[in-house]
């Protein structure tokens, strides 16, 4: 119990520190992949979350939809169906009445913080045994995987 | 034991006299106990998390790869396939590579390799490329040092036993290739003549093989043809000598058969000067002539993922006899080996593997000799410089069958003794030697990181021995190959490590870490990837057939292939599978294999599309799989493939069942 509550500090140091230099334009620094751990995941992230106050969300934004669209039939759809099944990970039907907005970015873009900090996504690696895999997306690859996912 | 480690200990300490050792034949250093310092494993100790200082790149000599190895540790990091097929990452098995290993001879799945050389800039290693030639079929690779694989390679025509190569001109303007075996080069008719018309038909060649800076392409610039001797090693001038290149060459008695002695006549042999900046100029103004010479030059075109060939007819010649001043003779004593230039390039060291001396030339010697034509004489019109007259001077009586020098930053040689097994520390400028030790046992090359460049990282000398007896645990009759670690940064060379080596750790070169880890590629961009059988995602994914071909685009991602159901195919059908792993993540490589394959696995790496070709011979329902384990349900990453008689008509479908549709 003790761990978790450092966790939780760290956490919050990480959205801090964000918050102070406003977030990069893409979340992977540096060369193709340098921010992903290996697939055992290694040593502790030092990625930035992305927190409600990053995202803002206004009317549908048809281009960005029809970009994340692309994304995800090329990165996405191998383990997530759009229906309400798992295939590897959870099926997106219906899936912005579930995870917050801020929540599925950091899952996109900061899978190892994720599964290090937070009780949910420790809980989804549980049920569904493959870490969600670093697909190398910018931030605004994973912004527009957002858009398309609130159309679903 | 104890006994006969005390005698060890006490000719070591005698063996300071060179004189001792070489006449005692009894002598040979070493049992398997030698005298390693109390703190030897703290100082190669790499402790777990943590990496090593220097890349070492080792040749693999008859298994025709090079190695990777982390200098101090000597763990072996990878072997990279070269110029032998690799079940394990299916070089030389999938369709996309085996152009790499197609020459003008075919498809040729072996070679041996010898000497790897790193890129330079100014003639330091930059780590960007590492080269190493293939002896057999000649032939030259270059290695990417982004991604650790064969990038290019190019096959060397009138050559016969590409040893005297790759070495690198200070900038990586040129790597050479100089010939083993003179062999008669021309036409058909030209070449097939009795073979004891050597000296009137057999004819030796260098080439200088220029790689594109930006793509590392390989072509060859131009080829120097030279009289019927054998080429053995080479290095580049670079500082005061720069614009020259120098080989040594045995064989100046033109002998054709029982060559350990018929060879071994003379008293001195040659190392050959070629001023590469004149041949340069000459090539360019148009002086030389294309000769006929079919060669491959393939390279691994990086949007495709795919091998392609460019196939050269002819080749620039440039003929010795109508260039004066092109090349010079060095008289060297005895069937040279080694010709190392030290790092300000003024001095060349030659080791004759039969001489009891190493002579040291002066390049600025060898200038005014030329300029005042100081010759004593020819060599099939080829003038030789005045032994005395380009000579520093000679290292007396250093040990028994010098190979190789490499150099420290501190003005001093390392040089391998092949006979008296041992690494002899002397100072280039006094030829004074400083200090020996042994080896175990029968060194060949050895290695100091930067030892061959203008500035040399010191600190190690490691030696790549040929035999191994009694260092390790028996393995029958073969033992495995050896490599051993000295420090060098006292006055005394220390011995801290033996570690063995896969293949015959013929020569080796090394870089700090710094150099190259910033370089490494991580996955391949799927949105750059142009294979025309690519499926980015698994919507692309498919089945065709074109006529007795199918086609099938797979996909694979942690933990499943897509398609994983493929019905319709017949007997007498090639099967192509088109698999492209959709992973954006370092080190997560998929395989693919699948039963009765008559090559090998596929290893995909990230991003990347590869495709193995398999033909079925028996009907039924066949399962295919992924080799290398990439999650928890690894095992279940698997599918089937349906075979029916030819004419059936089962209709061809590749599916994977929704998990939305059945579960
Ligand atoms: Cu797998």
């Amino acid at each position: 119990m003790k761990t978790r509550k450092i966790k939780h500090i760290l956490a919050a140091t990480f959205i801090l520190t964000m918050a102070a230099c406003g977030g990069g334009e893409s979340a992977p620094a540096g060369p193709p992949g340098a921010s992903g751990a290996a697939a055992g995941g290694a040593g502790k992230s030092t990625a930035k979350l992305f927190t409600a106050a990053d995202i803002t969300m206004g009317d549908i934004d048809q281009g960005m939809v029809d970009k994340g669209r692309g994304i995800y039939d090329m990165k996405c759809q191998a383990c997530h169906s759009l229906g309400a099944n798992r295939v590897v990970g959870p099926g997106f039907k219906g899936i912005l009445e579930r995870r917050k907005p801020e929540w599925i970015m950091n899952m996109i873009l900061n899978i190892d913080a994720m599964l290090e900090t937070d009780d949910e996504a420790q809980r989804l690696l549980e049920e569904c045994l493959v870490r969600m895999p670093n697909q190398g997306l910018s931030k605004s690859d994973g912004r527009d995987v957002l858009e398309y996912m609130r159309t679903l | 034991m104890n006994k006969s480690f005390k005698i060890t200990g006490i000719v070591i300490g005698f063996s300071a006299m060179a004189f001792l050792m070489m006449n005692s034949p009894g002598c040979r250093p070493g049992t398997t106990r030698t005298a390693v310092t109390g703190d030897a494993a703290s100082r190669v100790y790499v402790a777990p998390g943590t990496h090593d200082e220097f890349y070492n790149f080792v040749s693999g000599g008859f298994s025709g790869q090079l190695a990777i190895y982390g200098l101090p540790s000597g763990r072996l990091l990878r072997e990279v396939p070269v110029f032998s097929v690799d079940p394990e990452s299916g070089y030389g098995f999938s369709e996309e590579t085996k152009p790499m290993l197609t020459t003008s001879h075919g498809f040729i799945p072996w070679d041996d390799s010898h000497h790897p050389e790193l890129s330079m800039t100014n003639a330091v290693p930059d780590g960007r490329w590492c080269f190493i030639n293939g002896n057999n079929t000649p032939r030259i690779a270059l290695i990417d040092l982004g991604t650790f694989r064969t990038h290019s390679m190019i096959e060397i025509p009138h050559s016969a036993g590409n040893h005297s190569s790759p070495f690198a001109t200070p900038n990586t303007e040129y790597v050479v290739a100089g010939t083993r075996f003179s062999v008669p080069v021309g036409s058909e008719a030209e070449r097939d003549v009795p073979i004891n018309t050597y000296k009137e038909n057999f004819k030796g060649s260098v080439s200088f093989i220029k790689p594109e800076p930006e793509t590392g392409k390989m072509s060859i610039a131009f080829q120097i043809l030279t009289p019927p001797v054998n080429f053995d090693l080479a290095r580049t001038g670079k500082g005061a000598s720069d614009g020259w290149f120098f080989f040594s060459c045995y064989n100046t008695e033109k002998a054709y058969s029982l060559l350990e002695v018929n060879a071994s006549q003379r008293d001195k042999d040659f190392i050959m000067a070629v001023n590469w900046k004149l041949a340069e100029q000459l090539a360019k103004e148009g002086k030389g002539k294309r000769a006929p010479g079919k060669h491959y030059s393939n390279w691994l075109n990086e949007h495709t993922h795919t091998v392609e060939s460019t196939i050269y007819e002819d080749v620039l010649q440039l003929d010795y006899r109508e260039h004066p001043g092109l090349l010079y003779f060095m008289p060297c004593p005895k069937s040279p080996h080694g010709c190392d230039v030290n790092p300000t390039g003024e001095y060349i060291v030659g080791s004759g593997k039969l001489a009891a001396l190493l002579p040291v030339f002066s390049f600025k010697k060898i200038q005014e000799a030329i300029a005042s034509k100081d010759f004593e004489g020819d060599f099939v019109g080829i003038p030789v410089l005045k032994y005395e007259s380009v000579l520093h001077g000679e290292v007396k009586k250093p040990g028994l069958g010098p190979l190789h020098t490499e150099f420290d930053a501190n003005g001093n040689a390392y040089t391998s003794f092949f006979v008296s097994s041992e690494i002899v520390k002397w100072n280039v400028e006094k030829l004074e030697v400083l200090d020996r030790v042994p080896t175990y046992y029968s060194i060949g090359h050895l290695m100091v990181p930067g030892g061959n460049s203008a500035k040399p990282w010191g600190k190690y000398v490691v030696a790549y021995n040929k035999i191994t007896k009694d260092r390790y645990l028996p393995t029958g009759p073969e033992l495995t190959q050896s490599a051993q670690l000295y420090s060098i940064d006292g006055d005394k060379m220390e011995l801290l490590l033996d570690f063995p080596t896969t293949g015959e750790p013929h020569y080796a070169q090394a870089a700090p870490a710094d150099l190259i880890k910033p370089r490494e590629v991580k996955f391949f961009r799927i949105e750059d990837n142009h294979h025309p059988w690519v499926a980015k995602g698994e919507k692309e994914s498919g089945i065709e057939r074109r006529g007795r071909n199918v086609h099938i685009k797979m996909t694979t991602i942690r933990s499943h292939f897509t398609p994983d159901n493929v019905e319709g195919v017949q007997l007498g059908d090639t099967v192509y599978f088109h698999v492209t792993n959709l992973e954006q993540d370092w080190d997560v490589p998929h395989g693919f294999a699948i039963k009765g394959a008559a090559n090998a696995e596929l290893l995909i790496m990230p991003g990347e599309t590869a495709t193995l070709k398999w033909v079925p011979t028996k009907v039924g329902v066949v399962p295919f799989y992924c080799t290398d384990f990439c999650s928890a349900l690894h095992q279940e990453m698997q599918g089937y493939l349906r075979v029916s008689p030819r004419g059936s008509s089962v209709p061809l479908k590749a599916y994977t069942v929704s998990v939305d549709a059945e579960l």
